[in-house]
């Protein structure tokens, strides 16, 4: 054995994030990914400070290119575009991370009850999810812009709702198979109560696959505030979006492509950077992987 | 009063092809201090009996009958809020499968921690401390760096001695012990046997051993119950019930045995366990016996007095056959 070995007293919780991002860092793609989220995040968070006024109107230079004024030029109405993808950046964020927040904090609670109790809860909960899965999420959130009006509230209602389906179902699955564990059952033998096995066996066990599903969701919501602010059921402006630019860009398409160019790079930079990190951490986190 | 009195217990399983009886009245007492060993093969009853005392078996399914007294207290009754204050208290558990009966996102001293804060009303610190005291009493090295340690870096051994570190953290006055060697190497069942004995020693904590291994029996238990489908056949201090086996059930485990191997063969047990779904009043084990007679089918046979604390089930209890 080992134990004669003189190892310094260390957290057996750092140790094992030490060794979980040790396998994370050895992985080209997963590390790209977090590059491009943090640069992502950098520029939602940070690059509305330093670019100027992204409504601020330059009648004297619509639809200018790239100069050194404005590095990604105006837009038809001389607003700078590379304000407008900052604070663009920030509305995607929002839309990304409170959407798939609102999915969470609603799913993962029913998904655990409805898992962990059975009953008569569990057929109820997966039937109506079965019923929202076969809805259209465009018609679902065109609906919902309708009685809300379209807005950045209305774009994550609409994107929380429509994720939510997918976390009720993993939480579900998850907590079914953790409820079998044997440590679980030897947590009733010590006397555990329900409560308590729920929030330290089965919610903790079935993290992984959540955060999985969270960098799944976040990108897939950021494409699905772009496409709703895009058709007009999102985001309004003056409010920048990344959707709302790529709008007004189509219609100056062949004058000047740089407003198109780029609002269409960034979603596919923040939505690429969001999944190949989520494959990265489902490798890392994966228990099949040696843990 | 003894320490445990089983009496009449009879637990039956309601399943979709019918009622299996897995437990059939059967009456048994631990003392305290005691080592008192369950064994037979898979089905005969003995982890259902055990497990009725802290009533871990399914809730919707189980039909439990008989009396179960803990220091005179019944359990059989006990609603399950005050149930739950005597497991893992009163009664605990350690199970058969030490790489998956803890919980991967916590530490075990955590783990240990838990039920101390939980039945003993201990601070996160004081917790703490005595889990550290507890590793050290199962025989863990460098207790306190491994109370920091998750599941996933100790062996299976470790882990196993740290479900009993968790299993006896509140001087429990019964440990059920189900199959605790039959998951780890040859080597380290003696390390965790001797745990157990220590245990008892030490704390006075009485166990009921789950096994079908004799060889554990021999090695640690004070006293014996031979189970078959569902019924106890025979039952005797272990030195008694090595020395003359009455029931030539307990006599065809034991030819089974590595170390009574004849010509390099194992002897097994002819024929299969009757089915737990009926019971016919005759002897359960007449039709794989040697010695069965015309009266074995006539009438089920009762526990008899063979000798000073020694029972069995049978008509012709010879001492050899």
């Amino acid at each position: 054995m080992a134990e004669t070995l003189a190892v310094p007293v260390r957290s057996g919780r750092a140790d094992r994030r030490r060794r979980l991002w040790r396998r994370f860092r050895r992985r080209p793609m997963p590390m790209a990914g977090l590059v491009l989220v943090a640069a992502f995040l950098l520029l939602a968070l940070l690059g509305p400070l330093v670019t100027g006024d992204p409504s601020a109107q330059d009648y004297a230079a619509t639809l200018a290119p790239p100069s050194g004024a404005h590095p990604l030029g105006t837009d038809d109405l001389g607003r700078d575009a590379l304000a407008r993808i900052a604070h663009g950046a920030q509305v995607s964020l929002q839309a990304g991370v409170l959407s798939t927040l609102l999915a969470m904090v609603i799913g993962i609670p029913i998904g655990l009850v409805a898992g962990f109790y059975r009953r008569w809860l569990d057929p109820v909960v997966m039937r109506l999810v079965d019923v929202t899965l076969a809805f259209p999420f465009l018609v679902f959130a065109v609906g919902l812009a309708a009685i809300i009006g379209p807005s950045l509230k209305g774009v994550v209602l609409a994107l929380g709702f429509s994720q939510l389906p997918a976390i009720i179902r993993i939480t579900r699955g998850e907590v079914l198979a953790i409820r079998e564990m044997d440590y679980v059952a030897a947590a009733i033998a010590d006397g555990a109560g329900d409560r308590h096995i729920l929030f330290r066996y089965v919610l903790p066990n079935c993290a992984n696959p959540l955060i999985v599903q969270a960098t799944v969701a976040i990108p897939a919501a950021i494409i699905g505030e772009s496409t709703l602010s895009f058709l007009g059921l999102g985001v309004q402006p003056p409010t920048p979006s990344w959707g709302v630019m790529l709008t007004t860009a189509q219609q100056y398409l062949d004058v000047a492509p740089w407003l198109a160019i780029w609002p269409g790079v960034m979603i596919a930079l923040a939505t690429l950077g969001f999944n190949l990190l989520g494959d990265g951490l489902r490798d890392v986190l994966d228990p099949r992987s040696g843990r | 009063m003894s320490l445990l009195e089983i009496t009449d217990l009879a637990v039956h399983f309601d399943t979709e092809d019918g009622l299996v009886q897995a437990v059939r009245n059967i009456s048994l007492t631990l003392e305290e201090g005691e080592i008192l060993a369950l064994c037979g093969e898979s089905g005969c009853g003995k982890s259902v009996t055990a497990m009725s005392v802290p009533r871990l078996l399914p809730p919707g399914t189980t039909k439990l009958t008989g009396s179960i007294k803990l220091d005179g207290r019944e359990l059989t009754t006990l609603p399950e809020p005050e149930l739950r204050k005597v497991r893992g208290k009163d009664v605990s558990v350690v199970f058969q499968e030490p790489m998956t009966s803890l919980n991967p996102s916590f530490t075990v001293g955590y783990q240990i921690a838990e039920v101390l804060r939980k039945h003993e009303k201990l601070s996160r610190r004081a917790a703490m401390d005595r889990a550290v005291e507890l590793l050290e009493l199962v025989g863990i090295p460098a207790p306190r760096r491994r109370v920091k340690e998750y599941p996933h870096q100790l062996s299976g051994g470790m882990r196993q001695r740290v479900m009993i570190a968790i299993a006896v953290a509140c001087s429990p006055r019964v440990l059920i012990a189900d199959e605790p060697t039959t998951a780890l190497d040859v080597t380290i069942q003696a390390g965790v046997l001797d745990v157990f004995r220590d245990l008892r020693d030490r704390l006075g904590t009485a166990i009921i051993l789950i096994t079908h291994d004799l060889g554990v029996v021999a090695d640690i238990a004070d006293r014996a119950v031979v189970m078959y489908a569902g019924r106890a056949v025979e039952q005797a201090p272990v030195a008694e019930l090595f020395a003359r086996p009455r029931h030539p059930y307990t006599l065809g485990l034991m030819k089974a045995l590595p170390s009574a191997a004849v010509n390099g063969r194992l002897a097994e047990i002819p024929g299969m366990v009757p089915s737990p779904m009926s019971d016919p009043d005759e002897c359960a084990f007449r039709a794989r016996c040697p010695r069965a007679q015309d009266d074995c089918a006539a009438s089920r046979p009762l526990l008899v007095r063979q000798a000073a604390d020694h029972v069995a089930a049978c008509f012709h209890p010879g001492e050899q056959p």
